[in-house]
């Protein structure tokens, strides 16, 4: 076990805000995904507009939070290796929240409900239900995060670019070519190269087509198309939200040998599989769009075939390198190391679904479903959001962990609920049920009220393993390169 | 293909689960040295890569979107389809059993998704409605009876009440 040292008061204080901040308001979001899960079930009533509303902040808060719980994971792991400036990642912090103040007060006061994707034209045309300054506060808000992001990875990929000579070579693509692969080359240093490359351009993107939806807003004569509009704001989400599991995953990579004694070496298919990565998840975002069939018939044969194909690297090197690295290991179990594997358990399992449904003759009648949810759900709640726990009490507890029933009670209730949550999100996009309806149909209702049950046990199980990590943020140690 | 889906998804999610399960019960112990881990990787890889190639061919030909590109063949109807917050406005909306339609679907506003269902449980097939855009979707009904058009692209207030009825005779 390689303890780290205290390294710098504002490091570990920028690192203890973001881990407080961010714990804090995947709980509330966890409450509002709970109340709606609860009103579609018809145990309480919310009008139609108040529903839409809390999803659209339950959507943009779990993805804003995502993103920077795990773009904090990455700081704290790739700091170990490069010179990573606090100044630059307490920015990205105050910058996301001034924006979070921004779509709270559209949400909130403004009234505006178009979802976390803003998929154009929505946000100009709300029948009355928001106007335009509500939505802009909304765009704006989004354009200060993604900004706020942007100086994030400048200074992460500044910091490489010294240590290492370029990007690609953070990546290793100089050792791919050549062959000669260096053992010591930090696993960290390929995730964050990738993430870094894809997300930069994903962020980019992201702020062309919000700053396109700004100016329709108070311009309506200039229209965008589209379909261009479509492409260009599920390629930013696609991207942006698998990269926050693959800045976790570095976490993975840093934490599993700290437990089981085995270092976690790059090799060759380790780098090609980055590398993989790296063209496919920019390249696979076409699968959100099979329903649009105007789309460029290359485009549709291309989403189906890199969604399938983009599971393999992550399976077959991730996944399969960190079950390796565990199998008869003598590992000891406690808290966070369960809610690291039981978070790689959740990705890997969540990848099937998305697979299947990136098949066009399955999305003719999956699209829009429950499926999809029930998909990222997996994805996200079994896979990144335990994955970030166990990474932040490994943070916070490794010095002097003592483990209760209770911890272990509670993981186990989270891991069961959170199963039977998203498996009953699948059963319902099985059974045609389709996802974003304030009101479900009384055909549906059983399903719909299973589902309310596991989030409220998930929420109480969640809440307990927060509020446990909050506590022991005052323990929390920060090393450096 | 509902029921096979989801099939295929809890068999392939139960097959990593008890990987997953065989591999955490068996951590506590400790083997020094570890056993060859990766010696499987790269066979599986060819073997994943081979079922790729084969479900992509057998899914993806014939075509699987009859109305995505110009058809050799014309339709038996053809049904224009406008999608408005919040309501459908069908050209027609009675088409015959066993007969080839094609729905042209587009919309005055936002995105709309274009759904029809047997019943509330049973999605049939879908495209997406957009402005500015005509997505040709063919559909042959093969029972008579009444279809349910919903709407599957979230598109404001009132989208989950977002409905119209086609009858099939």
């Amino acid at each position: 076990m390689s303890e780290q040292t205290v390294k710098g008061a504002p490091a570990r204080l920028a690192f203890q805000l973001y881990v407080g901040i961010g714990v804090a308001v995947f709980l509330l979001m966890m409450v509002a995904g709970a109340v709606l899960r609860m009103a579609q079930g018809a145990w309480i009533d919310i009008p139609a507009n108040y529903f839409y509303q809390i999803m659209t902040l339950h959507g943009a808060g779990m993805v804003g939070t995502s993103g920077l719980a795990a773009a904090a994971v990455m700081w704290y792991f790739l700091r170990r290796h490069v010179d990573l400036s606090t100044g630059a990642f307490l920015t990205m912090l105050g910058l996301s929240l001034v924006g979070v103040v921004m779509i709270l007060a559209s949400i909130g006061i403004g009234g505006f409900a178009a979802a976390w994707t803003f998929l154009y034209p929505l946000p100009a045309k709300s029948a009355g239900l928001w106007g335009p300054h509500a939505a802009a506060g909304y765009v704006g808000g989004l354009i200060f995060i993604g900004v706020g992001f942007l100086v994030f990875y400048v200074d992460c990929a500044i910091a490489i670019i010294k240590r290492y000579g370029g990007l690609l070579r953070g990546l290793g693509i100089d050792q791919l070519l050549s062959g000669k692969i260096d053992t010591d080359h930090p696993p960290t240093v390929v995730a964050s190269s990738m993430v870094i490359i894809i997300n930069v351009i994903g962020i980019a993107v992201g702020a062309v087509v919000l700053v396109m939806t700004l100016v329709n807003l108070y311009v309506p004569s200039i229209a965008i198309d589209a379909l261009l509009a479509k492409n260009m704001i599920f390629f930013f989400g696609h991207v942006f939200i698998n990269a926050t599991i693959y800045m976790a995953v570095t976490g993975v990579y840093e934490i599993l040998p700290a437990y089981t004694g085995r270092p976690w070496k790059i090799s060759r298919p380790f780098l090609a599989a980055w590398a993989a990565v790296t063209l496919v998840v920019m390249a696979v975002y076409p699968h959100h769009t099979l329903m649009d069939f105007v789309q460029p018939k290359w485009a549709l044969v291309l989403g189906q075939v890199l969604s399938y194909l983009s599971g393999i690297p992550v399976l077959l090197v991730t996944i399969w390198g960190a079950l390796a690295n565990l199998h008869r290991s003598g590992v000891r179990w406690e808290l966070p190391l369960r809610l690291i594997v039981f978070g790689l358990l959740g990705w890997s399992i969540g990848i099937i679904p998305a697979i299947i449904d990136g098949t066009i003759r399955v999305n003719y009648v999956m699209h829009n479903t429950l499926w999809v949810p029930g998909h990222f759900h997996l994805y996200l709640l079994l896979g990144l959001l335990p994955m970030l726990l166990g990474i932040m009490y490994f943070a916070a507890t490794r010095a002097n962990w003592q483990e209760s029933v209770a911890d272990r009670l509670m993981f186990w209730i989270y891991g069961v609920a959170g199963l039977v949550f998203c498996l009953f999100l699948l059963l319902g996009g099985s059974s045609s049920v389709p996802r974003r309806f304030a009101v479900h149909a009384q055909e549906w209702l059983m399903l719909t009220q299973i589902g309310a049950v596991a989030a409220v046990l998930v929420l109480l199980a969640s809440l307990y393993l927060g509020i446990k990590l909050l506590r022991r943020l005052p323990h929390l140690q920060v090393g450096g390169a | 293909m509902q029921s096979f889906a989801l099939t295929l998804s809890l068999v392939l999610m139960a097959a990593i689960v008890l990987i997953f399960g065989w591999v955490v019960l068996s951590a506590s112990t400790r083997e020094v040295p570890p056993a060859k881990p990766f010696r499987w990787r790269s066979p599986i890889f060819w073997i994943l890569i081979v079922a790729g190639v084969i479900i992509s061919v057998a899914t993806l030909s014939p075509w699987p979107m009859s109305g995505h590109t110009a058809s050799a063949s014309e339709p038996d109807q053809v049904i224009q389809v406008t999608g408005q917050q919040w309501r459908w406005e069908l050209s027609s909306d009675t088409v015959e059993s066993g007969k080839e339609v094609e729905f042209q679907v587009t919309s005055n506003d936002v995105n709309h998704g274009f759904a029809i269902y047997r019943d509330k449980t049973k999605l049939i097939t879908q495209t997406q409605a957009m402005p500015g855009f005509v997505n040709k979707l063919r559909v042959i009904f093969d029972e008579p009876g009444e279809y349910e058009v919903m709407c599957l692209e979230y598109c404001g207030l009132s989208h989950h009440a977002m409905s119209a009825t086609i009858f099939v005779r």
